[in-house]
């Protein structure tokens, strides 16, 4: 059974509970970004810390970052979104995700914010 | 979340329709202005290109030149010919320096009540005072704050705006006239800064929300904001100011000779006689170092403003001054000043994009045909 937490980039973290997560950008991300056209998303094997830019989301106006929510190596990419960076709007939280990760520190993972702690952040951001 | 503005925001004449319209709002040129409403930027700009889109661009300046000399004073800031511009025609033009860089761009309309400038929004106050500092004498200088400004673009424009007046299909590209469309006064021209056949509209503040309903209400009709503004002109290889053209770029340089008639060029009979005419005539004589390009990518990753652009051993040759993933032709597409050897079209490029090399390949513009009915 796997949770989700979030990061105040706008990120989600599907925890899987095996040491791995499923990184993606929330709804509120995608809406603020308008239509994504362009994903640059990190090498499968190379290694980040946490906050590092992992990848780059790009909608037809601008460039937005993408960040490590956590420290670890990728393990996967989405290929179906690097080929149909729509995805990213019309399903952020499933066919839209971005990376898996494979956890360096899984202590890292109590330091991101429930779902209610993120949903007051929106309200009041 | 922003720093707290110490100047408000202006707001246009159709500030409460755009709310209503559930249009996101951003600050642009000290107004508060549309940058997409619900539809989003790619579905904006696609349904300008198919069908019609309706444009607040009412932050632009409005001027009127009075006077029967206000021609040939106006022919002293900008290396165009205005002085044989008909009676209802348009034309495209630039305030110059000394330096023979680029004030502004502009669009004047000789009208019969005089010459109609149109300005941009960021220049406004500045052009205005070019304008009364130097033709001061000349003629009168008018600037019009209680006109907004409505652009009407896309293949389906003219059938929409002919319910209001049939007379307005009669009108050919660059050309304008006064109507009344479904009883509102206006000023027109069959222009736009889309590449699409449309229609800029000047009308009265206390009648644009009315105007802008009743264009609303014609099915093909859309509002579009200014992101798909710009993914639009950029398309069509439409240079913004104070990114593709600014006061260190020369109208030789930015690759516009094509605006400057040959009558204000050397040899002919209203030659020189603006600002950097010196500089402008030796460089349509020379040639220029470097020239503004379009360049488009053959991979998905968009290139933007300020990105370099080199040759296949790295010699940096150039700099990206706008980019896009273009939503019509679907693939990133650029303007860019690159170095005048490697300007020529066919020319294997590479941007520079968070430290990769992407290919570019020199491009002519626009980058999608362009439709303006020609009659």
């Amino acid at each position: 059974m796997s949770s989700i937490k979030y990061t105040p980039d706008h990120e989600w973290v599907e925890v899987h509970g095996d040491g791995t997560v499923t990184v993606g950008i929330t709804v509120h991300a995608q809406d603020a970004l308008g239509d994504v056209v362009f994903v640059d998303l990190p090498e499968v094997g190379k290694t980040f810390a946490a906050k590092d830019t992992a990848g780059v989301v790009e909608s037809v106006k601008a460039a937005a970052d993408v960040y490590m929510p956590v420290s670890g190596e990728i393990l996967e990419v989405n290929e179906t979104l690097r080929a149909d960076p729509a995805l990213a709007n019309s399903d952020p939280l499933k066919a839209g995700w971005f990376f898996k990760v494979k956890l360096a520190a899984p202590a890292e993972l109590d330091a991101l914010m429930d779902a209610t702690a993120y949903d007051t952040l929106v309200k009041n951001g | 979340m922003s720093a707290a503005e110490t100047t408000p925001l202006h707001k246009t004449p159709l500030h409460a329709l755009h709310l209503e319209l559930g249009a996101k709002m951003v600050p642009f040129a000290g107004y508060d202005m549309p940058v997409q409403y619900p539809s989003g930027v790619m579905a904006e700009h696609k349904h300008t290109r198919a069908q019609a889109g309706l444009f607040d661009v009412s932050h632009m300046g409005q001027v009127l030149l009075v006077g029967p000399g206000a021609a040939a004073a106006l022919e002293t800031l900008v290396p165009v010919d205005i002085v044989d511009l008909g009676l209802d025609k348009q034309r495209y033009a630039l305030f110059t320096n000394d330096a023979g860089g680029i004030l502004d761009d502009l669009m004047v309309c000789h009208r019969d009540d005089g010459l109609f400038v149109v300005v941009n929004a960021g220049c406004r106050d500045q052009d205005i005072a070019h304008m009364q500092t130097h033709l001061a004498g000349r003629c009168e200088v008018r600037p019009l704050p209680e006109r907004a400004l409505l652009a009407l673009q896309g293949p389906a424009a003219v059938t929409a705006l002919a319910r209001l007046n049939p007379g307005v299909a009669a009108l050919t590209f660059m050309t304008g006239g006064f109507f009344e469309l479904d009883g509102i006064p206006v000023y027109l021209t069959r222009s736009g800064y889309t590449g699409e056949d449309g229609f800029e509209i000047s009308v009265h503040q206390d009648q644009a929300v009315a105007l802008a309903r009743k264009l609303l209400a014609q099915p093909e009709v859309k509002p579009i904001g200014l992101g798909a503004r710009d993914s639009l002109r950029l398309e069509a290889g439409l240079c913004l100011y104070g990114h593709d053209i600014d006061t260190t770029t020369t109208p030789v340089e930015a690759a516009l000779t094509w605006a400057i008639q040959k009558v204000r060029r050397a040899g002919g009979a209203r030659a020189g006689g603006y600002p950097g005419a010196a500089v402008i005539d030796a460089q349509l004589a020379g040639g220029a170092a470097r020239k503004r390009v379009g360049l488009v990518g053959s991979e998905r990753m968009p290139v933007r403003e300020g990105a370099a652009v080199v040759t296949a051993d790295g010699t940096e040759v150039g700099r990206v001054c706008s980019g896009t993933l273009g939503p019509t032709v679907n693939k990133p597409v650029a303007l860019a000043y690159v170095a005048a050897e490697f300007a020529k079209a066919g020319t294997e490029l590479f941007a520079i994009v968070r430290d990769k090399r992407t290919p570019m390949t020199v491009s002519a513009t626009p980058f999608t045909p362009n439709n303006y009915f020609r009659g």
